[in-house]
């Protein structure tokens, strides 16, 4: 991004308000070092709702996701502003506890991430240091339904003992999103959980999303235009750090408004 | 026409380099091994003339002699009180055994070199014995007792080219024949190298001692640097913020694993001894010293073994709401801690083969008694070689190499754990 396109102040085409929002991200600016990375986002992220990021390599949709946990926090030169709410609660606030907030919006990585320890511990670790489960019971109640949910239980019941990066790519990754839920999270975010796997894998996690976003809020990040399409109810089209624009899927795909979206969903750019 | 000539003209050129590059990288082979044959060599050398000359050590020559266990002499009065039995004399039995089996030789002076050919230890063995077993009084039997240092190196060679008689005479020879003749000498494993301390007589020196010295030190060693070390390791690594304090700290430290090692005991002798009153030769302040020089090398190993753990599972432990400190305590530690447990034995192993700052802090002593704990004076295996390699005596030789040869079979052990621990835990992800 050049000096004179970061002193142009730009207008996010859309709505980016969601009826009944959970998560609500204002003026967003995220800087590495002296870089910009995300340049004066606003987003709303509906309950219940599967939002897309989608954009070329770089836009920052990565950088974004992550603030909405906090992982942007882990990097030493990154420095996030203006208001994010979980909710009514300001997530940048120093009272907000960071450990708590990461239980409450989990975060399913783009390289399957499995510890390496069984597939039981795998799921069970969550719960475990957040104290979820009283007793041994309860513990394994929560890893098979986890399990369950994420659609990996046939695979694995039989060897919950095994090493979790023993399993298929797929199976990984559908691993780590029990363990994300295992700590019933009120928001899932993934940052392109699927660029890693094969047609198939990546059928059977779609399918998942749409069997999560019964229960949850889902952000996802792709690179894959026919993903996002088929996924996600709303759209958001980065470009060089700025939401460009934002609104009903459908709408991002058939009729965007903007010409630099329009671009890229027809494939002349990205 | 043309595009096919211009191909054709490149692949020439390419052809005409192709020679060169393969004729260099057969010359880089040829360096690569000349090198690695060039420091094989060496080793091979040092190896067989270290055990050529220190196999002859973990044998012992013995001399079979005819013990009348005289009554009169131990204990005239009959009580068997230990504290009689302690105090008797024990040389003049040995005395009056040899005396026995030369029994032409009369000459004062012939009698003293006669004597000598048996060890002192001799009348300890024979001390030890009759403590034992007070029933041995008033008996004869046949003991085999250790033969003089001299004795031992002539009738270890007396079959080689260059026969080693050291300080032995004509007559004294003589007599070593005929005790061959009667097959009243021979030798046998030397257990007494592995069990007794450091002696002036070479027939009696063993390095238990130094074993036992080198032993505390290095509990004392690992006891304080590994916790410190690896605390160490993950507090800069994982929480310590990046800036031009740590910065500092990082270059300090590893400047502190190249400081010279006679300096970490000029230290430990100016801070444990004169300032803290610690007690001198003693392995708790040779633990406390090597601790101080091992400790770089353990934060350094630490750190480059943290830093191998994949972020990846840094971030899938942050994401599911982990604390910092459970974050590297459940994940980063355990994928860790080999390589921390490799850096570490690598580090004893430097320690246990460290001698100079072992010299500042006194425990080059002469040492015979066997340490019991880490507070009595003792010596270290490396030590324990520069002392005899310094020793004028000529069976001394043997025993610097035998005693080279044991410390290096702890180090192979050592090393050879460090290298099984890395292959056995090695993770792959």
């Amino acid at each position: 991004m050049n000096d004179t396109a970061k002193s142009e102040s730009y207008e996010t085409v859309g709505d980016s308000h969601a009826q009944d929002p959970v998560i609500r991200a204002r003026n967003i600016d995220v800087f590495y070092g002296d870089k910009q990375a995300i340049d004066n986002v606003s987003l709303e992220l509906g309950k219940n709702e599967v939002v897309s990021l989608i954009g070329p390599s770089g836009c920052g949709k990565s950088t974004f996701l992550r603030c909405f946990n906090r992982m942007n926090d882990t990097i030493e030169s990154a420095r996030v502003t203006g208001d994010i709410s979980l909710y009514n609660e300001n997530i940048y606030d120093r009272k907000m506890d960071v450990v708590l907030l990461r239980a409450r919006v989990g975060i399913v990585f783009q390289k399957p991430n499995p510890f390496p320890k069984s597939i039981y511990e795998n799921v069970a670790y969550g719960p475990r240091i957040h104290g979820l489960a009283n007793d041994r019971a309860q513990l394994d109640d929560i890893v098979f339904t986890s399990l369950r949910k994420a659609g990996l239980l046939n695979e694995v019941k039989d060897r919950l003992d095994e090493p979790g990066t023993g399993l298929s790519g797929g199976q990984q990754q559908r691993l780590c999103i029990a363990r994300t839920i295992a700590v019933a999270p009120e928001v899932i975010l993934m940052d392109e959980p699927c660029s890693a796997l094969d047609p198939i894998a990546t059928a059977r996690i779609e399918d998942l999303i749409d069997e999560l976003s019964a229960n949850y809020t889902i952000a996802i990040v792709t690179h894959s235009m026919q993903q996002a399409a088929r996924v996600s109810q709303r759209t958001a089209y980065f470009h060089l750090g700025r939401l460009i624009e934002v609104g009903r899927t459908d709408d991002i795909f058939t009729n965007p408004r903007h010409k630099l979206t329009e671009d890229y969903v027809t494939g002349r750019f990205g | 026409m043309s595009v096919d000539q211009d191909t054709n003209r490149h692949l020439e050129k390419v052809r005409a380099g192709l020679k060169q590059r393969y004729a260099r990288e057969k010359r880089f082979q040829f360096y690569g091994l000349l090198s690695v044959l060039t420091g094989l060599s060496f080793l091979v050398f040092f190896f067989v003339s270290i055990t050529s000359d220190g196999l002859s050590a973990f044998v012992q020559t013995s001399m079979r002699l005819e013990i009348a266990f005289d009554e009169a002499r131990i204990d005239p009065a009959g009580t068997r009180d230990p504290a009689t039995l302690e105090l008797a004399s024990y040389r003049s039995i040995v005395r009056d055994a040899m005396g026995r089996k030369f029994p032409e030789i009369s000459n004062t002076r012939a009698v003293r070199s006669l004597n000598q050919l048996v060890s002192i230890g001799a009348q300890y063995q024979l001390h030890d014995m009759v403590l034992a077993d007070p029933e041995l009084i008033g008996t004869t039997r046949a003991v085999w007792v250790p033969a003089d240092d001299a004795v031992d190196l002539y009738f270890k060679t007396r079959d080689e080219k260059t026969v080693l008689r050291s300080k032995l005479d004509e007559a004294q020879v003589a007599w070593i024949e005929r005790l061959i003749e009667g097959g009243d000498l021979k030798t046998s494993f030397n257990t007494e190298f592995f069990t007794a301390g450091d002696s002036r007589d070479p027939e009696m020196a063993g390095i238990w001692g130094a074993t036992a010295g080198s032993f505390y030190m290095l509990v004392i060693t690992i006891m304080i640097a590994f916790p410190v070390g690896v605390m160490s390791a993950i507090y800069l690594e994982e929480f310590a913020p990046k800036n031009r304090w740590t910065d500092l700290i990082e270059v300090n430290i590893n400047n502190l694993a190249a400081v010279p090692s006679i300096v970490f005991g000029l230290l430990g002798l100016a801070i444990f001894i004169n300032a803290m009153g610690m007690p001198r030769s003693a392995p708790l302040v040779g633990g406390l010293v090597l601790a101080l020089m091992t400790l770089p090398v353990i934060i350094i190993a630490g750190r480059a073994a943290i830093k191998s753990v994949p972020p990846s599972i840094r971030t899938a432990a942050l994401g599911i709401g982990a604390s910092q400190m459970q974050m590297v305590f459940h994940h980063v530690l355990p994928l860790a801690m080999p390589g921390m447990l490799t850096g570490a034995i690598i580090g004893m192993a430097r320690a246990l083969g460290e001698s100079a700052p072992l010299l500042m802090i006194g425990m080059v002593a002469f040492i015979v008694e066997v340490p019991g704990g880490p507070l009595d004076p003792a010596t270290a295996l490396p030590v324990q070689v520069f002392l005899w390699a310094d020793s004028p005596e000529r069976s001394f030789v043997a025993r610097t190499s035998a005693a080279i040869i044991v410390l290096l079979l702890f180090l192979l052990v050592m090393n050879t754990t460090a290298v099984w621990l890395r292959r056995r835990f090695e993770r792959r992800w």
